[in-house]
């Protein structure tokens, strides 16, 4: 037995009499900056890290040269199948528990607050990037926005099962305020910002 | 955890006993303001985005019949299942019978202050379920039996000292240790075991899209995508405002919310939700419980574009320095003290008056909810439906006769005055509140218009002419 | 007094109501003495109507509003033949502003509610003065009362991300030797509130100690404000705690003039 009835009824009696006009927004998003500078400057604000590459050769040095080999890495790019594994998309979400590094690419990145959007078609497994120990995205230079309005503007009608914006790694200040990085997500987020 | 109501000023009082904690409080928040002022001052166009996101919320309000009904449509198109609740009780058992036919004992989840409101924890530890708060501030207070006092900082009133001893006595930690890393530490493991075996979720909505059928949590610990990823069921619990139109009015409350939460310029996670993983559920419970009740009042209404950021709560003079726990109620501070009074009004008649009407509230509010003049109206309303002592009553009739009545006035004006001089152990005495802690004012020879009728040119002239 | 003004006869055809609150009445003349006094100066035909009482604001806080409407007929009595309406309160006056009610004549309400003005914002946006030159050589802090900044816009909120501007700032400009510091918390509550100040005392006091305190960190002389409400209840706090920090009202500052 369904409230629903009930409580559509008492709503449409309730609501006011006359629709008020949404508002436009095409005045907003018109901060302009040097997108890349910003995004790097607020990325390292908020605990993040990046490096400038040119292609995924220099990635995957890069990867090498940081992290500990034995340990398991996984990742949804070809590009860089000989560092990490690619064939874990349709395992059981729960063996990615002992997963070291998960490297994804991001649709585009927001400057004024170093987000990055990502969606179902490029984490091979929703939890991923969530269960990592650490995380790292690649974005392309030319795929940062300035703001949040022109990254909806870019979602548009993207149809997708699931979409998250990540903005650095994951925190908590619950304890007294002190600031820590690495609450139950990733305790490190580097991001590859690509030529 | 529930009990004897005690009020506001009561509660007030006793916060106030230990002083240096109080002010660690008030600083704390306080600096939690400044935060919000510093990402606020970077957006030049800050005041545009309040204004654009309060018309959004207007719209919504406003057309909020057809909204719920196309969100439940595009939802249902993505095989989410919508439930809808009239109050707490009915939520609770829709939450129930959700983990009964999957035959489930066991739930993780992440914050939603609807949850508290309804006093879910309670309901379904009684049918036996076991039930573990993910966020880390409310899993520290779940462990140590309390409610949260803060909607985004639900251990605010907590100092590391008290953490450290829940977590030894719960966790295991050292005894002592307050470093705050090695506390999330042990949280991150504890909490991380959680995730990996828990088969239902509960996440809250920061926003429903009615165009697209999709909701967005928002978390900084990404503690909301372990549990549901790693579950097969997801259950979201929205109260009905939570309701946005289209997908591209996420661009202007996004680049609020944080900010006017935290000063962060966005959380690390804004995950959207549109359609289940292969071979799992989402459910989503839309839930009354006295909105629509709110959404009839004209006075009150806008109090229902309330986005839950809490920066009301973090400018608050009063607030900071009386702790969350003294409202009483699942949302506490200014935006708790005009909803509140709606959901009970015997039970929430003092949180209306636990204001000095200052104003701060509704300059911060991203959505500019009225705050201040809500809660003045609240007190009318309060009044006249009989929800104050009477003793205040007959106070305040004696007063509005003294103070229409300029003999009166005069009179009573030269008696106070008379007695303050002659015998000021009358008023100045533990009796009189206001002398606990200030001096009553000095009794000067004449008032004003005794001066006045002296010594202004007005009466000099009119002597004159005599 | 004639060679300061420096008005002397141009608003003479104004005639101006003095609003007194009813606390000033009683127990701070000389803050309704300096507004008189400032007024004249200034070239206005000043006068204060006996009968006046008060403006119905600490009933109407409580939850009362609905038996305010005595006051709210004295105050149309004594009112309504003057051009302005000027008072040394910015609560007293916002009360006025937003909530002068009479069933019988609501159009006369409503008229002299426009006419009803705050003393800084009287001074600057109807003399059109911009500022005062007084002499005030002493180390002063401003407490911003509430209900003047925030509701009479007399000054600029910490919250909003707008130019900062200030009334009785601009006009204080003027005033020689004035030292007016910085606080840490621009424009916090002092915690008067009305009947607030008696039925939440434990915040009340404290949130008056707070303001105290910010002031006293600064090393002031002066604690001054545009409402004695809440120099009243910093006043207390002062004495009880036997600081030698003194309160006086703006009028009286500007009255140095």
């Amino acid at each position: 037995m369904s409230s629903k009835g009930d409580i559509l009824e008492k709503i449409k009696q309730n609501q006011p009499s006359s629709i008020s006009e949404l508002p436009d927004l095409s005045a907003l998003g018109m901060d302009t900056y040097e997108n890349l500078d910003k995004y790097k400057a607020v990325l390292d604000s908020i605990g993040g890290a990046f490096v400038e590459v040119k292609d995924y050769d220099e990635v995957i040095n890069y990867i090498n040269n940081n992290y500990n080999a034995e340990k398991r890495k996984v990742t949804t790019l070809p590009e860089l199948a000989e560092i990490a594994a690619t064939n874990w998309a349709n395992d059981d979400p729960h063996n990615l528990k002992d997963v070291e590094l998960t490297i994804v690419k991001a649709h585009f990145g927001v400057a004024e607050n170093a987000a990055l959007w990502v969606t179902d078609e490029l984490l091979g497994q929703r939890v991923s990037v969530f269960i990592a120990q650490y995380l790292a995205i690649v974005v392309n230079k030319k795929d940062l926005v300035p703001t949040m309005h022109q990254a909806y503007e870019r979602i548009g009608n993207q149809e997708y099962g699931f979409g998250t914006f990540i903005a650095g790694p994951s925190k908590t200040a619950d304890i007294e305020q002190s600031l820590v990085l690495g609450a139950h997500g990733a305790r490190g987020l580097i991001v590859f910002i690509m030529d | 955890m529930a009990g004897k109501i005690i009020e506001h000023s009561k509660a007030a009082e006793i916060f106030n006993r230990d002083i240096k904690r109080e002010e660690w409080h008030d600083e704390t928040l306080w600096l939690v303001r400044e935060k919000r002022d510093k990402a606020a001052f970077q957006i030049p166009e800050w005041e545009l985005l309040r204004e654009t996101a309060s018309q959004i919320k207007n719209n919504v309000l406003s057309n909020i019949h057809q909204y719920l009904q196309d969100f439940e449509e595009q939802a249902k198109k993505n095989g989410i299942i919508v439930h809808w609740a009239a109050d707490g009780a009915e939520h609770n058992k829709i939450v129930h019978s959700i983990m009964e036919k999957h035959g489930v004992k066991q739930i993780v989840k992440s914050k939603s202050m609807l949850t508290e409101e309804c006093h879910l924890n309670e309901y379904l530890t009684e049918k036996g379920i076991d039930v573990i708060d993910s966020d880390l501030g409310e899993r520290i207070v779940q462990l140590r039996n309390e409610a949260p006092s803060h909607i985004v900082l639900p251990a605010i009133h907590l100092k590391k000292e008290d953490v450290s001893e829940t977590f030894h006595e719960h966790l295991g930690t050292e005894k002592g240790n307050i470093d705050a890393k090695y506390l999330t530490e042990a949280a991150r493991l504890h909490l991380r075991n959680t995730f990996l075996t828990r088969k239902i979720a509960l996440t809250g909505v920061n926003f429903a899209i009615a165009e697209t059928g999709e909701f967005v949590v928002c978390t900084n610990e990404g503690n909301a995508d372990m549990g549901v990823h790693l579950a097969d069921v997801h259950i979201a619990c929205m109260g009905f405002e939570k309701i946005i139109p289209q997908r591209k009015h996420l661009g202007v409350f996004l680049r609020l919310l944080a900010r006017s939460a935290t000063g962060q310029p966005i959380t690390t996670y804004s995950s959207h939700f549109k359609k289940p993983g292969d071979g799992k559920e989402i459910h989503i419970v839309i839930v009354d419980n006295g909105r629509s009740t709110q959404l009839g009042r004209e006075d009150f209404r806008n109090s229902l574009k309330c986005i839950r950021c809490g920066a009301c709560m973090n400018t608050c003079p009063v607030y900071r320095r009386s702790g969350g726990h003294s409202y009483h109620n699942a949302v506490a501070g200014p935006i708790g003290s005009i909803l509140a009074p709606n959901l009970d009004m015997s039970k929430n008649a003092d949180l209306p008056f636990a204001s000095t009407l200052c104003g701060s509230c509704t300059n911060v509010c991203p959505v500019k909810i009225d705050i201040h003049q809500q809660l003045y109206k609240w007190r009318q309303l309060l009044v006249k439906e009989g929800y104050t002592p009477t003793t205040k009553t007959i106070a305040m009739k004696g007063m509005a006769s003294v103070l229409a009545n300029p003999v009166i006035f005069d009179f009573a004006g030269k008696t106070a005055r008379f007695i303050m001089q002659k015998a000021p152990g009358l008023v100045s005495n533990s009796f009189n509140p206001w002398y606990k802690q200030r001096e009553m004012p000095a009794p000067p020879e004449e008032s004003f218009r005794e001066w006045y009728k002296k010594n202004s040119r007005e009466s000099k002239e009119k002597n004159n002419e005599q | 007094m004639e060679s300061l003004c420096a008005f002397p006869n141009k608003y003479l055809n104004m005639k101006v109501g003095l609003f007194v609150p009813c606390y000033v009445d009683q127990f701070y003349p000389q803050v309704a003495i300096a507004t008189y006094e400032l007024l004249q100066k200034l070239g206005c035909d000043v006068s204060f109507p006996m009968k006046q009482t008060c403006c119905g604001q600490p009933m109407a806080n409580s939850g009362y509003e609905h038996l305010t409407s005595g006051c709210d007929a004295n105050f149309i009595a004594n009112f309504a033949e003057f051009d302005y309406i000027v008072s040394p309160s910015g609560s007293c006056t916002l009360h006025v502003k937003d909530h002068l009610h009479d069933e019988k004549n609501e159009q006369l309400a409503a008229q002299i509610r426009t006419r009803v003005f705050e003393l800084t914002e009287f001074i600057t946006d109807v003399l059109k003065i911009e500022k005062i030159e007084g002499n005030f050589p002493h180390r002063v802090g401003m407490h911003e009362s509430c209900h003047g900044q925030r509701m009479l816009h007399l000054s600029q909120m910490s919250e909003l991300n707008e130019p900062y501007f200030s009334k009785p700032g601009q006009l204080l400009s003027g005033i020689k030797g004035l030292d007016l510091v910085s606080l840490s918390r621009k424009d916090e509550c002092c915690g008067f509130g009305g009947t607030f100040c008696v039925t939440e005392e434990a915040v009340s006091a404290k949130m008056g100690q707070d303001r105290v305190k910010d002031h006293e960190d600064q090393n002031v002389e002066y604690i001054t404000g545009g409402d004695m409400s809440c120099l009243m209840h910093l006043e207390g706090i002062l004495k009880r705690q036997k600081s030698p920090v003194k309160i006086i009202h703006l009028a009286e500052i500007l009255n140095t003039i």
